[in-house]
């Protein structure tokens, strides 16, 4: 077992981990962040998305101690500081952006990475953003109006393909 | 997972004093060797990280104009910092996997692993960039040694990788659906030397340099020039439930005029 500590959400935590402990089960089991959501455990559903150093990772698929020391925020951090949802998440109840919820915790973190990194996305890059988040549920269109209002943007009329 | 220890090396020294232990393998973004370890298809006794290592991260243009990427660069740092001097490396970078992979897959992992499927392989043959490594320098050409073989030697680490900066370039990868690797990759680097076309996806041998298509594109570098070469033999092309070897053999050849048509 090995020592880590990190940040995650602003406070400072540690634990001990094995050296094959991934960073999601450290999360939920550890910490009990049970948010950050493990879909396929192969790296490509997405619901396990988190930030590290501020960049979208899956949690999946990355270590524990390889976070040691870095500053990890996760869907529990997304809320505004009186508990309100914050601006990502409240589009997505508003353009009912989510049908089981399953997902949305990485669709969510997919999300504000992206905007971060490009604040007035065209809804082909919030589509191609998302490429390595899976719904089984919507159909994505309103996860994308959703991210679209998010962003300040016009909302596209999608029509149902 | 079978159980392992994870060290995390702050230097390249150190690195190669951990891999020398018996049983210890190197761990670039994991992207690739996360998953195969969870399938218990990888029994190290120590896994020794790369990616604490500042002096293996960045990107920086050469004095001979060539850009020198550290082997453990994440593939989002690479869309970015090349895009100003070589956009089509740069766009390569910036399609593989999706965005939360890009964050963590590097260019030394996806070169050490040489998937035969995998996009920088054909950046680094269709470049004829120079593998380093912590004991030497390694050309393209020699390199790559058939599907997931290379010439790395037991502990060796890729530290940077520097590619010539071509007049023109351009990768086109034909996506398999699923899986989103490339079903067929070409990447099509124009030099004032002469034209490199490197293929990915298609070989049973790994990625390849297609020799036809590097002579007519040097003499006349147009898609029209493609046009007419024979399509490459199929008979040594990966066959497997989403393609035949003959339908990779056909889109070696479209995505070669496609690269072409778009170069920049």
């Amino acid at each position: 077992m090995t020592k880590v500590s990190m940040t995650v959400n602003g406070k400072t935590v540690s634990g001990e981990v094995e050296g094959r402990t991934l960073l999601v089960n450290f999360l939920r089991d550890d910490l009990h962040l049970t948010g950050t959501h493990v879909g396929c455990d192969t790296s490509q559903c997405g619901a396990c998305v988190v930030h590290v150093n501020g960049e979208a990772v899956k949690a999946c698929t990355m270590f524990a101690a390889e976070a040691d020391g870095a500053e990890v925020a996760t869907i529990e951090g997304m809320a505004n500081s009186d508990g309100s949802l914050n601006t990502i998440q409240q589009a997505f109840q508003d353009y009912h952006g989510l049908q089981c919820g399953f997902c949305t915790p990485g669709m969510v973190m997919s999300a504000a990475a992206l905007l971060k990194e490009n604040p007035k996305p065209s809804e082909a890059e919030v589509r191609d953003y998302l490429e390595g988040n899976i719904c089984r549920c919507t159909g994505y269109h309103n996860i994308v109006r959703a991210i679209m209002a998010a962003s300040g943007q016009d909302v596209p009329a999608v029509a149902a393909e | 997972m079978y159980n392992f220890d994870l060290v995390r090396p702050t230097s390249i020294d150190e690195a190669v004093a951990a891999l020398g232990e018996e049983e210890a393998q190197p761990l670039g973004g994991g992207q690739t060797l996360i998953p195969t370890l969870k399938q218990r298809l990888a029994m190290p006794s120590k896994l020794v990280s790369l990616t604490a290592i500042a002096e293996m991260k960045g990107v920086c243009k050469t004095d001979d104009n060539a850009l020198a990427i550290g082997g453990g660069t994440n593939h989002a740092t690479v869309a970015q910092e090349a895009a100003a001097d070589f956009p089509g490396l740069a766009h390569l970078a910036a399609n593989i996997g999706d965005p939360a992979v890009r964050s963590r897959g590097t260019i030394g992992g996806s070169l050490a692993n040489n998937d035969p499927s995998a996009c920088y392989p054909a950046a680094a043959l269709g470049t004829g960039a120079t593998i380093k490594t912590n004991k030497r320098e390694i050309a393209a050409d020699d390199y790559f040694q058939g599907m997931f073989a290379t010439a790395l030697e037991e502990g060796e680490i890729i530290t940077e990788v520097r590619l010539p900066i071509p007049e023109a370039s351009n990768y086109q990868k034909f996506e398999q659906p699923a899986s989103r690797f490339a079903l067929v990759g070409v990447f099509v680097a124009k030099y004032a030397d002469g034209v490199r076309v490197a293929v990915t996806g298609a070989s049973n041998d790994g990625v390849f340099r297609w020799s036809e298509a590097e002579a007519a594109l040097s003499s006349d570098f147009s898609a029209g020039a493609v046009d007419g070469l024979s399509t490459p033999d199929g008979s040594g092309m990966i066959s497997d439930l989403h393609g035949s070897g003959d339908y990779r053999a056909h889109l070696v050849k479209v995505l070669t005029k496609r690269a072409v048509a778009a170069a920049s």
